[in-house]
């Protein structure tokens, strides 16, 4: 078997829990040195995938490979992996350093290999006044660090983050966000990194696998991902607020043309189309809220409207606007400086080029 | 209570603060009261028998025989504690209640340690190493806790003695591990249930296997619940006697045996103060240890009772 060089590459893997499929034929190259993360929605197998990567789950059918060996029957600690969990998972009866070197003890390291590779994964992640200490002595983020830590003085070759920020709060997940981002950019060791956060897969990610019921809905980077959903599930789960959608046909002929139910005409001709469509069928239009323009240059979009304004919402950084446009509920966000005020009738228009198209059958991409 | 609105101090900001401020003023409301009555009450009902027999285990045969239960002895003596510990007689042996205690010291050291590692080892397997029929073992082990002990004397004294054993220190001792398996078990199970998953799948990752898991990161852990196994089997391995009479064999007779014996004996006169000594003493061993530990087997109903 010659297969091309991959640092992790999963192999039409199955897992059954029960009478339950979790994962079914799954298949997942990941390149050497890259950031990939799992994302989606709880229940959707992202983290059940990851512990199959670990060997802390039985698969039931396929294979794994690691740093191309064929480790599908090997033990977690044989696999070159370090790991990182929600809980952070220190063992609390040991001090730091101890929680550090447990593993490289178990492993038979010798004494100053232990010492050099704990004061190393210590200087990384800027820990070394907290090597005494025992984990209930530290807040939440530091027991994460000593957690990546532990990952660290492995020395693996691939890292493994279940949710590793989920149980931090707001301030400090970014934070530690930026580390972990700093940390790969480091050692540009492979990272495979599970969330249901899209800011931090967005973030952090080289490419984002964008899981629902056991199936990589789409494996691709941020840009794309964001930009270019592969399908209707992506379109809704990446983004917030998340896209507004409408309901219509797209009627081909001379000029393509979205039609919204209630009739309203949206020119599509400067859109991309995935595949080129002969028939009109019935479709969903997407746009981003923050593709919608308001106010003055609205006039001179492909596609333009007055509407009143229902709800305003500030969020800080920009402000985002309810509204109706042809009888659907649609939100647009626009510069936190403009004032706006319910009741007030405004101008908005989008160009449909950066919006997407789906089949309404299908729910792919057109 | 009534508050004092009427004098009203500058705050420290130099605001005039009125009405409620600061901590509410406990007070002693009807409620309470009603509970510590409810609770002196209790503690008497259960103080009054025990005041008795300390009172009577001092007193000499003559004064025991004037009656007045309650009173404080006129000339308090040890004659009978010493009696009872060195000399009351069972049938023809008149060695005191001493070679009972040091028997039960021999049945309940062995037997606490014996079924406390065994459920330990139980506990963590149940709860980590999720094999197939986990849950199925699990099952049976704890429809064991609901067994009566009577339904399987007869079947285990055939047993013991097919296996030569029966009426040997061996016998005692391997029932009462038997016994306070289901029950050790679940306790174990329930508190390695609630540890983190995630901290097992740590160690897994960093290569510890099956009892490097076990002794360094779970036993570690698991020393307050140990706490509370050992009070619940030396407590009860102490106080048993139905065990004791069937298999422990005349040789190595636990002290509550000796103690219904020393009673039960009716030749002569019924030495009262000799018999509440030898109960005082023989009870004195679980009472030591709830004193003690009263809060950890408090800690440990609750934590048996509540997760599951």
């Amino acid at each position: 078997m010659n297969m091309s060089e991959h640092s992790v590459s999963i192999r039409d893997l199955t897992l059954d829990y029960g009478n339950t499929r979790v994962l079914e034929n799954l298949n997942l190259d990941i390149e050497q040195g890259e950031f990939i993360v799992l994302l989606g929605p709880s229940g959707c197998g992202k983290s059940t995938l990851l512990n199959c990567i670990a060997g802390l789950m039985d698969i039931s059918d396929g294979q794994i490979h690691i740093d191309n060996r064929n480790v599908t029957w090997e033990e977690p600690k044989d696999r070159g992996i370090g790991m990182v969990f929600q809980s952070y998972a220190l063992y609390p009866q040991m001090t730091v350093e101890k929680n550090l070197s447990f593993g490289l003890k178990v492993a038979g390291y010798k004494k100053d290999e232990i010492q050099r590779r704990v004061a190393r994964a210590a200087e990384i992640l800027q820990m070394e006044e907290l090597l005494q200490r025992k984990p209930v002595e530290l807040s939440g983020g530091q027991r994460q660090r000593v957690a990546i830590g532990r990952a660290l003085v492995r020395e693996a070759k691939v890292f493994l983050f279940d949710e590793p920020l989920s149980n931090l709060d707001a301030k400090l997940r970014s934070d530690l966000r930026v580390e972990i981002k700093r940390l790969h950019q480091r050692l540009k060791n492979t990272m495979i990194y599970v969330t249901h956060d899209q800011i931090e897969a967005l973030t952090l990610a080289n490419r984002i696998a964008i899981m629902k019921d056991g199936v990589i809905q789409q494996l691709a980077d941020p840009h794309t991902i964001y930009n270019k959903p592969v399908n209707l599930y992506v379109a809704g789960f990446i983004g917030s607020p998340s896209m507004n959608f409408f309901q219509g046909t797209l009627q081909t002929g001379d000029e393509t043309c979205f039609v919204t139910d209630s009739g309203t005409h949206i020119p599509t001709s400067s859109y991309q189309f995935a595949r080129a469509s002969s028939d009109s069928c019935s479709a969903v239009l997407g746009i981003r809220p923050e593709h919608i323009i308001a106010g003055e240059g609205a006039r001179g979009m492909p596609f333009s409207t007055r509407v009143e304004i229902e709800i305003v919402e500030p969020m800080g950084s920009n402000t985002l606007v309810w509204t109706r446009v042809a009888d659907q509920a649609v939100t647009f966000s626009c510069d936190s400086d403009q004032l706006l005020a319910p009741g007030q009738s405004i101008d908005i228009g989008f160009d449909p080029a950066r919006g997407s198209l789906f089949d309404a059958e299908s729910t792919l991409r057109l | 209570m009534t508050l004092v609105v009427n004098n009203v101090v500058p705050g420290a900001s130099g605001r005039v603060l009125e009405g409620p401020c600061g901590p509410r003023k406990s007070q002693l409301s009807i409620a309470r009261l009603g509970i510590y009555g409810f609770l002196i009450m209790a503690a008497l009902f259960f103080l009054m028998p025990f005041w008795v027999m300390i009172v009577t285990s001092l007193k000499t045969l003559p004064e025991i025989r004037e009656g007045n239960l309650f009173n404080w002895p006129s000339d308090p003596t040890f004659e009978p504690w010493i009696k009872a510990w060195f000399s009351a007689c069972t049938g023809r042996d008149c060695n005191g209640l001493q070679p009972g205690f040091w028997n039960s010291v021999k049945i309940t050291a062995i037997a606490t340690v014996v079924s406390i590692t065994i459920a330990a080892i139980n506990g963590y397997a149940l709860s980590f190493w999720r094999y197939r029929y986990a849950n199925l073992v699990f099952g049976i082990l704890v429809f064991g806790a609901f067994v009566p002990y009577q339904v399987v004397i007869y079947p285990l004294i055939i047993t013991m003695r097919e296996l030569g054993i029966f009426s040997t220190l061996l016998s005692i001792v391997l029932v009462h591990s038997i016994f306070g398996m289901p029950i050790l078990t679940l306790l174990y199970r329930n508190f390695f249930a609630s540890l983190p998953m995630e901290m097992f799948k740590a160690a897994r990752i960093d290569g510890a296997g099956f009892w490097q898991i076990f002794f360094r990161i779970m036993i570690p852990m698991a020393v307050p619940i140990t706490i509370v196994a050992i009070i619940l089997q030396l407590t009860g391995i102490w106080n048993d006697f139905l065990f004791g009479t069937v298999f422990a064999g005349r040789q190595n007779m636990p002290m509550t045996v000796q103690l219904n014996n020393i009673v039960q004996t009716t030749t002569g006169v019924r030495e009262y103060n000799v018999h509440m000594a030898a109960t005082i003493l023989t009870a004195a061993v679980p009472l030591i240890v709830y004193f003690i530990s009263g809060k950890w087997f408090v800690r440990g109903i609750a934590a048996g009772a509540v997760k599951g």
